[in-house]
């Protein structure tokens, strides 16, 4: 309860990410589309949230919105204080770089990297030096439980264990939000839910998870479950109504 | 700034390792996408070096030649078609000359015991021809001013002339007929090696008589080609002019009534003639660099459609688009690189076996090194600048959405 109404006292005076009437619209052919209508969405610094919606539904294009590889048609959106949509290619990316960690359905790693590489890459581009990046990196996978696999290739480590570089690949840059789009997508019950334990703990440092998918099951690990059906999001108020 | 530079720095750092571990994960296609600017390199650096290497080869023998030496060829005016004997020994007085050789040259009919020869080349020596070529006498005496003066009816025979006429006996002494008159043979020379730049253009000698009596036996008293031997310490530019003040008036300053060839001028035409022809090989060369960098870039644009989903993801990880437009520029320059260094190295060994081959001197040129590797790189960028760009311009979306 305590630091609830510490972060709800810091999200008044500072926007840690606010969207306000976001519409996102397509030229398919001849027709628009309109992918995202009017979407308003805030969380606070420290939340853990699920976007659960079908596919089809605008969720990864939202996805692409929160994680600055996107703008929006139109609307407002703040990320840490900075109005995204005036924003050039280049300050975007700086700002991905700093700000946002991001985990795929199929955990993407570079097949010709070791581990320890992988996770080096975000950092590489931020400018860190090679013996800082090799700390960093080393100290993220053995926080993913990945201690004895620094040097192994992608093909040689099993779905979860790919999925647990991805997830430190996304936090070795120290981001603010983690966006995780379907990342048990890929993944067996089990290791699913180890990773969904893997989550929980991230939060549990007070770091703001944003997932999103198709599971209702897996939506209702996250404190906040909103819904998202042909564009339009709706507060799902709690969660295991499935 | 300074962190700025640092991490540029470190980006660059990092795509070189990228790229060597990118080139090497595809050795085939890297290897014949290579293997176009490593023959253009090649065919570069081997002409360019073979070319030089036969042009100073030349030009070291012309000069070994003709050095010292200043040839003077008389066109004449109207009332005077060459020089007199008094007009050579006022030239031979200048200061700048230390003598002079004039070139009269005749075929004529020899005939001698017996045996007749036809177009036999004799030349008109003078005393000093043979002040020159102290060694050139094997038997007998040379032909001294005293044969000059007195147009005398004597020669010298060259060793091919002893074995035709003489069957390789001592010939001193005998007579030979050279055109119906006969001469009195007084020795026997060996084959000139070094007579000057008039020999290359009149082809070897096999007698020598006086270059008076040449001249009379030409019906003529005027020489109209010479060699001037320069004194010590001047240069063929003194001389010239020093020969030009004192032919000026021997042609009362009649125009375009002789010329005077320097080595230098001859030695600036073998190089202009020689530099063409490097110029033009190189370019022909050429060629085949620029289709090796198309080569080049058409494997980039491959590659950058292949590894879509992988530029989308460094995006997503925060890769800016300059970045990844640096890590497909400097993979395309190390591999045009690559092709280059090994081009020039085989180009160098290929020249190398050719001068063995031709006998030519092998002269490894700084600047072809240069050209071949620099030309490579600059291949490497500017083919690879577009598919670079459109890497970098990719959209993260639609690069992550094509996984």
């Amino acid at each position: 309860m305590d630091k609830a109404a510490e972060v709800e006292t810091e999200m008044s005076t500072n926007h840690f990410f606010h969207m306000q009437n976001i519409c996102k619209d397509y030229l398919m052919g001849e027709e628009v589309s309109h992918i995202l209508k009017n979407v308003n969405l805030s969380i606070k610094e420290g939340e853990y949230l699920s976007v659960l919606g079908p596919s089809g539904s605008g969720k990864s294009t939202l996805m692409n919105i929160i994680g600055c590889l996107d703008v929006p048609t139109s609307g407002n959106y703040i990320l840490q204080g900075r109005t995204v949509e005036d924003l050039t290619s280049g300050e975007l990316a700086d700002l991905r770089s700093r700000e946002i960690g991001f985990i795929f359905q199929n955990s993407q790693l570079l097949p010709r990297l070791t581990a320890i590489r992988n996770v080096e890459l975000p950092l590489i581009y931020a400018g860190v030096r090679p013996k800082e990046r090799r700390r960093r990196a080393t100290a993220m996978l053995e926080r993913v439980g990945l201690a004895d696999r620094l040097y192994h290739y992608p093909n040689q480590l099993s779905g979860g264990q790919q999925q647990r570089v991805a997830i430190a690949r996304a936090l070795v840059g120290n981001p603010s939000i983690l966006l995780a789009d379907e990342p048990t997508g890929a993944l067996d019950q089990k290791t699913g839910k180890q990773i969904m334990e893997l989550f929980q703990t991230i939060n549990d440092d007070g770091r703001t998870i944003l997932m999103i998918t198709h599971d209702m099951n897996i939506a209702a690990h996250a404190h906040r479950v909103v819904h998202i059906i042909d564009g339009v999001l709706t507060e799902g108020g709690g969660t295991g109504d499935a | 700034m300074l962190k700025s530079i640092r991490s540029t720095f470190i980006m660059i750092h990092e795509c070189i390792t990228m790229s060597i571990s990118n080139i090497w994960g595809n050795k085939v296609r890297s290897f014949l996408t290579v293997l176009g600017i490593l023959i253009g390199v090649t065919a570069v650096i081997a002409l360019i070096t073979t070319v030089s290497g036969v042009s100073s080869s030349i030009t070291s023998s012309f000069t070994s030649l003709g050095a010292g030496t200043v040839s003077v060829s008389i066109t004449g005016s109207d009332l005077k078609s060459g020089l007199t004997r008094d007009d050579l020994k006022t030239l031979t007085e200048l200061r700048e000359v230390d003598g002079i050789t004039p070139t009269v040259s005749l075929r004529a009919q020899v005939t001698c015991s017996g045996e007749t020869e036809s177009n036999v080349n004799v030349s008109g020596k003078s005393s000093y021809y043979f002040h020159l070529n102290e060694d050139i006498v094997t038997h007998g005496r040379e032909l001294n001013f005293i044969d000059e003066d007195n147009s005398s009816f004597v020669c010298l025979v060259s060793d091919e002339m002893v074995s035709t006429f003489f069957f390789a006996v001592n010939p001193v002494g005998a007579t030979l007929y050279i055109n119906g008159t006969p001469f009195t043979v007084v020795g026997r020379f060996k084959e000139d090696s070094s007579s000057g730049i008039a020999s290359i253009f009149s082809g070897k000698s096999n007698i020598f008589i006086p270059y008076t009596t040449a001249l009379k036996m030409n019906n003529s008293s005027l020489v109209t080609s010479f060699t001037v031997y320069m004194s010590e310490g001047v240069t063929s530019s003194q001389v010239s002019s020093a020969l030009e003040a004192a032919l000026d008036p021997m042609f009362s300053y009649e125009e375009d009534t002789y010329t005077i060839t320097t080595m230098d001028s001859i030695e600036d035409t073998m190089e202009t003639m020689t530099g063409m022809m490097a110029t033009l090989l190189g370019g022909i060369a050429s060629i085949a660099l620029v289709v090796g960098g198309i080569g080049i870039m058409n494997m980039m644009l491959t590659t950058v459609t292949e590894r879509t989903v992988e530029i989308g993801l460094k995006k997503a990880l925060g890769a800016k688009p300059w970045q990844i437009q640096v890590q497909f520029l400097i993979e395309s320059f190390m591999l045009s690189l690559i092709g280059g260094i090994a081009g020039v190295i085989l180009g160098l060994l290929l020249s190398l076996i050719l001068s063995e081959v031709i006998g030519s001197t092998f002269v490894v040129s700084g600047g072809a090194i240069a050209l071949g590797v620099g030309f490579s790189a600059a291949v490497g960028i500017l083919f690879g600048w577009a598919p670079a760009r459109k890497a970098s311009r990719l959209n993260p979306i639609d690069a992550l959405r094509s996984m």
